[in-house]
């Protein structure tokens, strides 16, 4: 057990030493301009698994955290004029705007389920997008743009290489952290059955809400850290049903509800599609591809790469040895009693222990 | 203003009518299948490319054309249904049902983008062209043409599924699967041809909405969809009355606004959604509001 | 004694269906009480609206003094009341331990973030689940997918993890249910113990010998409402039991009661 730990940790640090030299082997503007798309991605993937893998509630409305965290952005540094390297300290209110849409949002979408909630989803993405379209201050169909960077071509992806990457090792971490947390076993007692979720005092609205807020915060702060790389934002591109729709498919390849899946997704995905966009001016070759790629997962990989390659793996360590590990033997069968019936009578029963206080802490 | 507001009503109710139809087509598929067909949106455009090209190539009236259009949608649905649906199964089914779809729309707006480009095209005929005068104000023949054929294949579907005994099938499976199928109901063929039913009625949809639209080119499709779906939504997942009653109340608004102001028309359809499922999460005639997870 | 869960004239209807009509039960501090009746006499209604699952129409529910008339579930088990369903509701996605993890109060926690996050409480959480589950006799099942476990399992796990917040009073649809007869004794084994620890019981089952054998007051709903209530001797031979009850098939349970 402690030698697989070591492993890991050992393959982690190997992966993050991987990811911080990355732009200095590769100095290329076009390479290091596919690691930023494809980071902004990982970020946005994980944000949406946290609420969406873990909980269930599928949201195809995430495009209107990143469209408003781009837009938000753009107008704060518009309006305050903010401009340089200190627009870089406008991203907290980014997340900020992203947390404060989501509540109100929730409250609406997060009251249905299921379909409903999808559609719901997808109807506030389409007000978002025909605002941005409608009013004045999101400056109509053109757009806005971000102020000027005075940074060196050659080397102008660099740090936002590196803001996008401490925000998917952030975003990661949290992910991580939520998973192991009674918050996280919450959300996915939720996702398994949220009546009897409710029935066991676990306050359902509370979160759910909390999950979508913390998802829509992380999803417009990235939104602003992509608009400001970009320089612009139009209500088409920052408010994208094809965004969502790749957020979802990098979940559902790598593994819908894991923490690595929705980045292994994004990392095969997104340079995918980048690649794919450069040598096919025609946009609808990727999107022919995208389709099909979205159809061969759905049905020769449902559960995504994560869960799949596990199984695959646990088959092949298991594989001669005589016994089954406890852990995945197949239960008894359902004829006999389990534990056999008629069990000491010595047990006390552990509620008489603290009549009162469960678990009696403290 | 009182001429206006009369158009505005009785367009309304005339493009809700045609709404409608598409808009049953995905109720119809959800209750039956649990599924909600995204695709719909851009299959209703292929129709409308299907009868586009019946028209310009071989001079195909657009009515007439139907009888060829509307076949061909059909089997196309269950083609999708059989490929990609069918199979699958399990605890993300909602989710995966879906993508595939989703995906599926994906693929035909490509192939849509392929074969006809993205420019607008509309459908034209003499009964598209010229107008009848009522109420002082011009309505194009199309309008009530295409009304009066979607009331009369709403009217169809309803009597398909409450008079024959497809349709006793059909509402058995809607409500019970795993009673349907100890009754010797064969579930799979009654999902195959209800998608496919579903998705014929986008051939009608679609000709009347080129028609009708004043242009359509292969995004299109997404516009239509989003008002679809919340146009299901409004009625209540599943019913067929609701669907009717949301298409007409939906685009009666819409065109009472558009009155107004053009661009904030369509934010309050979709505004009126949310502020409908606030008040009530079933919508106007839902069965329930959830189907257990 | 003083009734601890009380329901006063409860009512209510499913379009035309009147499901309830002016239900008035009570459990008593420290018993077991069950509740019988034919099916479709509205018993799993009343749990529902005792539990927050349903909405009554008029009457109210009592919890001690308090009156929780509709108030939500998470509320309800906040409270002290447990329920368990007639077809196990379980989270089968989650490992056996996850699925008592996911009722660990918030009542017990400590209010510092910091020592909420620490280890220690978490620990104290599990091993108290693990007890739990060694008491219910499936421990060994801990880290086993939910989803994998046999019914008579899933009962016993259901069970298990409505003790974990250490409700009053505990609710128990069926418990016997489809239920092969060694685990039906254990079962009721565990319950009498609970009981001698201070938990009350209310219980709703179609096994006349459980339930008359471990009940020390047993209400009887017909149609709606509460006809009968007394000692299992006393119901066993009242005359209005009898018609609305014994005179049909006592175990014909496949039905799905109302």
């Amino acid at each position: 057990m402690s030698t697989q730990r070591t492993a890991q940790a050992a393959g982690l640090a190997a992966l993050a030493a991987a990811a911080i030299v990355f732009p200095l082997v590769f100095t290329n503007p076009v390479v290091t301009n596919y690691g930023v798309f494809t980071l902004i991605f990982v970020v946005a993937a994980s944000a949406w698994n946290v609420f969406s893998g873990f909980s269930g509630y599928i949201s195809l409305g995430q495009a209107v955290f990143f469209g408003s965290g781009a837009y938000a952005l753009g107008i704060a540094a518009r309006d305050w004029h903010v401009s340089g390297d200190a627009v870089f300290a406008l991203l907290p209110a980014c997340a900020a705007v992203g947390a404060l849409i989501a509540v109100p949002f929730g409250l609406v979408a997060l009251r249905v389920r299921r379909h409903t909630f999808i559609v719901i989803t997808i109807a506030v993405f389409f007000i978002f997008q025909l605002m941005a379209y409608n009013f004045s201050f999101t400056g109509g169909s053109t757009g806005l743009s971000s102020p000027f960077l005075n940074w060196h071509a050659d080397t102008y992806n660099n740090p936002f290489y590196y803001i996008t990457l401490a925000c998917a090792v952030g975003m990661i971490g949290l992910a991580w952290l939520i998973r192991r947390s009674r918050f996280g076993l919450q959300l996915r007692a939720i996702r398994d059955d949220e009546d009897r979720a409710r029935g066991l005092g676990v306050r359902a609205m509370r979160v759910k809400l909390a999950a979508f807020a913390l998802s829509g915060a992380v999803t417009a702060l990235i939104g602003g850290v992509w608009f400001y790389y970009l320089t612009q934002v139009q209500p088409s591109t920052g408010f994208d049903p094809l965004f969502d729709l790749s957020i979802v498919l990098m979940a559902f390849l790598g593994g819908f509800g894991t923490i690595a899946g929705p980045v292994v997704g994004a990392l095969i995905i997104e340079p995918g599609q980048l690649y794919l966009t450069a040598h096919f001016t025609n946009g609808y070759y990727s999107e022919i591809l995208l389709g099909a790629l979205f159809l061969l997962v759905v049905l020769f990989v449902p559960r995504g790469i994560i869960p799949t390659g596990g199984e695959w793996i646990t088959a092949l360590r298991t594989r001669g040895r005589p016994a089954v590990t406890p852990a995945t033997a197949p239960p008894p069968p359902a004829a006999a009693p389990p534990q056999a019936a008629p069990s000491p009578p010595t047990t006390a029963p552990p509620a008489s222990r603290s009549p009162s206080t469960p678990g009696g802490s403290r | 203003m009182a001429r206006q507001i009369y158009e505005a009503i009785v367009d309304g109710i005339l493009t809700g009518g045609v709404y409608a139809l598409m808009a049953v087509g995905l109720t119809l598929i959800f209750g039956v299948l649990d599924i909600i067909n995204i695709a719909q949106g851009v299959l209703v455009i292929l129709g409308a490319y299907l009868s586009y090209e019946l028209s310009v190539r071989a001079g195909i009236d657009l009515f007439v054309g139907l009888l060829i259009t509307v076949p061909a949608m059909f089997i196309i649905g269950v083609v999708i249904h059989w490929a990609f649906l069918r199979r699958l199964r399990g605890r993300e089914r909602t989710s995966m049902t879906l993508l595939v779809t989703y995906a599926v729309a994906l693929i035909v707006e490509g192939i849509l983008y392929k074969v006809w480009g993205p420019n607008y095209v509309q459908l034209k005929a003499s009964y598209v062209n010229s107008s009848v005068h009522v109420f002082g104000f011009y309505l194009p023949y199309i309008y009530i043409y295409g009304f009066i054929l979607a009331v009369a294949l709403i009217v169809a579907l309803y009597t398909l599924l409450y008079r024959t005994r497809f349709g006793r099938s059909v509402r058995a499976t809607m409500q019970d699967e795993t009673a349907a199928r100890l009754v010797g109901i064969d579930v799979n063929r009654v999902a195959a041809l209800t998608f496919g039913v579903g998705v014929a009625v986008t051939a009608v949809g679609g000709m009347v909405y080129g028609a009708t639209s004043g242009g359509f080119n292969p995004n299109s499709g997404y516009d239509l969809i989003s008002r679809l779906l919340a146009i299901i939504i409004l009625g209540g997942l599943g019913s067929i009355g609701g669907a009717l009653a949301a298409s007409i109340f939906m685009l009666t608004l819409e065109s009472l606004v558009d009155i107004w102001s053009p661009n904030w028309a369509i934010v309050v359809f979709y505004g009126a959604l949310v502020v409908v499922l606030v008040i009530r999460p079933t919508g106007f005639f839902g069965r329930q509001a959830v189907r257990a997870q | 004694m003083s009734a601890l869960l009380r329901t006063d004239g409860v009512t209510k209807s499913f379009g035309g269906v009147q499901a309830l009509s002016g239900a008035t039960i009570e459990v008593d501090e420290g018993t077991v009480a069950g509740l019988i009746g034919p099916n479709g006499s509205g018993k799993t209604t009343l749990f529902n609206v005792i539990t927050g699952y349903g909405r009554a129409d008029a009457g109210e529910v009592y919890f001690g003094d308090r009156a929780i008339t509709n108030a939500a579930p998470d509320r309800v088990f906040a409270l002290g009341i447990g329920r368990t369903f007639q077809l196990t509701r379980i989270f089968a996605r989650l490992t056996v331990l996850e699925n008592m993890l996911v009722a660990t109060q918030h009542k017990g926690r400590p209010r510092n973030l910091l020592a909420r996050t620490s280890r220690g409480h978490w620990v104290q959480q599990r091993r108290r689940a693990m007890d739990l589950l060694e008491f219910v006799g499936i421990a060994g099942h801990a880290g086993v997918g939910a989803g994998t476990l046999s019914y008579g399992q899933r009962k016993l796990l259901e069970l298990a993890y409505v003790l974990v917040a250490d409700p009053a009073v505990i609710l128990l649809d069926e418990p016997a249910g489809g239920v092969n007869p060694s685990l039906i004794n254990h079962i009721s084994d565990r319950i009498r113990e609970l009981n001698k620890s201070g938990k009350t019981f209310l219980i709703v089952e179609h096994n006349m010998e459980f339930v008359m054998g471990l009940c020390s007051r047993i209400t009887v709903l017909d149609s709606g409402s509460a006809t009968a209530s007394g000692p299992p001797d006393i119901i066993r031979t009242d005359k209005r039991v009898l018609d609305a009850y014994l005179g049909e098939d006592v175990e014909d349970d496949d039905d799905i009661p109302g």
